[in-house]
């Protein structure tokens, strides 16, 4: 195994009664994309916080690329990128002036402050609109800037707080294109999303959370075919029916979530599906996230 | 700590890059407002003096030996001083927290809160020491003659810039709403503005006022202006200046505070 670039042990933040991360453990190897998968409200965003030692844990241990938080957070944080959930660009400066406040913050050199512009222009494919006002930009182009200016010191290790949420779809396209680049060169990836597909196409490992806690975690696929089956019998109809279907699946050993006009079977792999008619698909993280915390996502 | 000690560098609190990483932006902002900013900390001060100059000097001539515009246009650079430094911080600092979110992102950058608090009160303090000059060169074109020890006036503004900066930071870090600023103003800044002698000398106040005048950043602000255009006067103002760096270094402390309350969790 190689070295871990984020590990927590029994981590604890409260907000006055609330318990936003309650005794959470994780480890982010090296080199891999590790996805936070969970509602709104199951603590990625403070997750997220308390590695760049903006929220300082109650009680449990944190390290990010071998610094103990919070004490050496600073060390930790010229290394790593954070792109936050929420725009906080300079809207009254130009796509350059952005990044290169941003290569002051991270302390580049005199000679690699240019370079390093340049190549997260090249990077957001924002080379032509360089001279551009931030707030002249479109939804999609600020979101690319906002990635890219977390890049713009090469950091071994990046933190996506949500990056694609309330962006259309052909726009979120585009990031995790840009998300798999950064992937492939074997940057770090420690990523927070409510959008399973998200999770299931740019993460290694997923961890689902729910109320502060990881219920699960492990590769996607595995997941999935460990707690949903391969297959899903989807059933449509009235609320009786459903409800019989339901009792149906429940006396024959199968697990069973209800969406709004339907019910799934889950692990109907290669039976006969009880003889219900239904529609098969194969089983997603989804199901699987339902499922263990009974909440629905996305 | 393993790590930290093989690559030999154990960060410091208040490193020359993080501050030069928050003064940069800071300096690259302000080519995009610089005229709005300009203009408010500079007109303003300048109109107390022209309506307070004229208005009133023609009623008074001279006040303790000075012209009326002379005493005015000393007195007014602190005013120019708190208006550039103590308002852009309370509502600067404010905006860049609650609805820009700027701090979120130059704290996750390898910056500390008691760093980014420095670094935004050194450039407002700087901004101070500039527009603090304004009423004096008013003051100049009506009458007031120039003297060598004017030149020290951007370092006095400076000085009470960076407490008036602090104190602004402070607020700010403090306040729940930006409403809150309202009981700062008329509260706070409104009556040590106005018994500051900047527009009339305090020894015509009881003793208790003048008494009470010590704790006036502003007064102490006006005392060295109006020594350093018409003649210093030893000790006293050391104690004025002695006065607006215990000012600078309070608020200071207290601006980190409030701001670290705010920032992190």
């Amino acid at each position: 195994m190689g070295e871990t670039a984020i590990r927590l042990r029994g981590v604890v933040k409260r907000y006055g009664p609330i318990t936003a991360v309650d005794g959470l453990d994780l480890d982010v190897p090296v080199g891999t994309c590790v996805g936070l998968l969970g509602p709104n409200g199951a603590g990625k965003s403070t997750t997220m916080r308390l590695l760049t030692a903006q929220a300082i844990p109650d009680e449990g241990e944190l390290e990010v690329l071998g610094f103990r938080l919070p004490e050496e957070s600073k060390q930790a944080r010229a290394l790593l990128g954070v792109t936050p959930q929420l725009d906080n660009l300079d809207v009254t400066l130009t796509v350059e002036q952005n990044l290169l406040v941003f290569a002051f913050l991270y302390r580049l050199g005199r000679h690699e402050r240019r370079d390093a512009v340049e190549r997260s222009l090249e990077m957001a494919k924002l080379v032509d609109r360089r001279d551009t006002r931030v707030d002249k930009l479109s939804g999609g182009m600020r979101r690319r800037l906002l990635i890219a200016r977390s890049l713009v010191h090469r950091p071994r290790l990046v933190l996506l707080d949500e990056p694609t949420v309330g962006l259309d779809p052909q726009v979120r396209q585009e990031l995790w294109a840009l998300v798999d680049a950064l992937r492939s060169e074997g940057t770090t990836i420690l990523m927070s999303t409510h959008y399973i597909e998200e999770a299931q196409r740019l993460a290694d490992t997923v961890m689902i959370m729910s109320h502060g806690k990881a219920v699960a975690a492990g590769r996607p696929a595995e997941l999935v075919t460990e707690h949903a089956g391969q297959q899903v019998l989807e059933v449509y109809g009235a609320p009786p029916r459903l409800a019989e279907v339901e009792a149906e699946a429940g006396a024959a050993g199968l697990k069973t979530r209800r969406t709004g006009t339907s019910v799934s079977i889950l692990g109907v792999d290669g039976s006969n599906g009880l003889g219900i008619d239904g529609e098969r698909r194969a089983a997603n993280l989804e199901d699987v996230f339902v499922l263990l915390t009974g909440e629905e996502i996305g | 700590m393993a790590v930290a000690n093989a690559r030999g560098r154990r960060l410091g609190r208040l490193e020359r890059p993080a501050l030069t990483g928050v003064l940069v932006r800071e300096v690259v902002n302000f080519s995009s407002y610089w005229r709005s900013a300009t203009f408010s900390s500079t007109v303003e001060p300048t109109i107390y003096l022209l309506a307070f100059g004229f208005g009133f000097g023609s009623l008074v001539s001279t006040i303790g030996g000075y012209e009326y515009v002379e005493f005015v246009g000393t007195g007014t650079v602190a005013t120019a001083v708190l208006f550039s430094s103590a308002f852009p911080a309370m509502f600067g600092t404010f905006v860049k927290y609650h609805f820009q979110r700027t701090y979120d992102a130059i704290l996750a950058a390898p910056v500390d809160t008691e760093e980014l608090v420095t670094a935004e009160a050194l450039w407002i303090a700087t901004r101070a020491g500039v527009y603090g000059c304004a009423p004096l060169i008013v003051a100049m074109v009506f009458g007031l003659d120039p003297a060598w020890g004017m030149l020290t006036v951007p370092l006095i503004a400076w000085l009470a810039g960076f407490g008036w900066a602090c104190f602004g930071v402070a607020v700010a870090g403090f306040a729940k709403s930006i409403e809150n600023f309202s009981y700062i103003v008329s509260a706070v800044l409104t009556p040590l503005f106005l018994v500051a002698g900047t527009f009339f000398p305090l020894d015509q106040l009881p003793e208790w006022a003048q008494f009470l005048a010590n704790f006036n950043p502003l007064y102490h602000c006006v005392e060295l202006v109006r020594h350093a255009a018409f003649g210093w006067s030893g000790w006293a103002d050391v104690f004025h200046a002695g006065a607006l760096v215990v000012f600078g270094l309070l608020m200071w402390r207290i601006a980190i505070h409030a701001m670290v309350r705010k920032l992190v969790d």
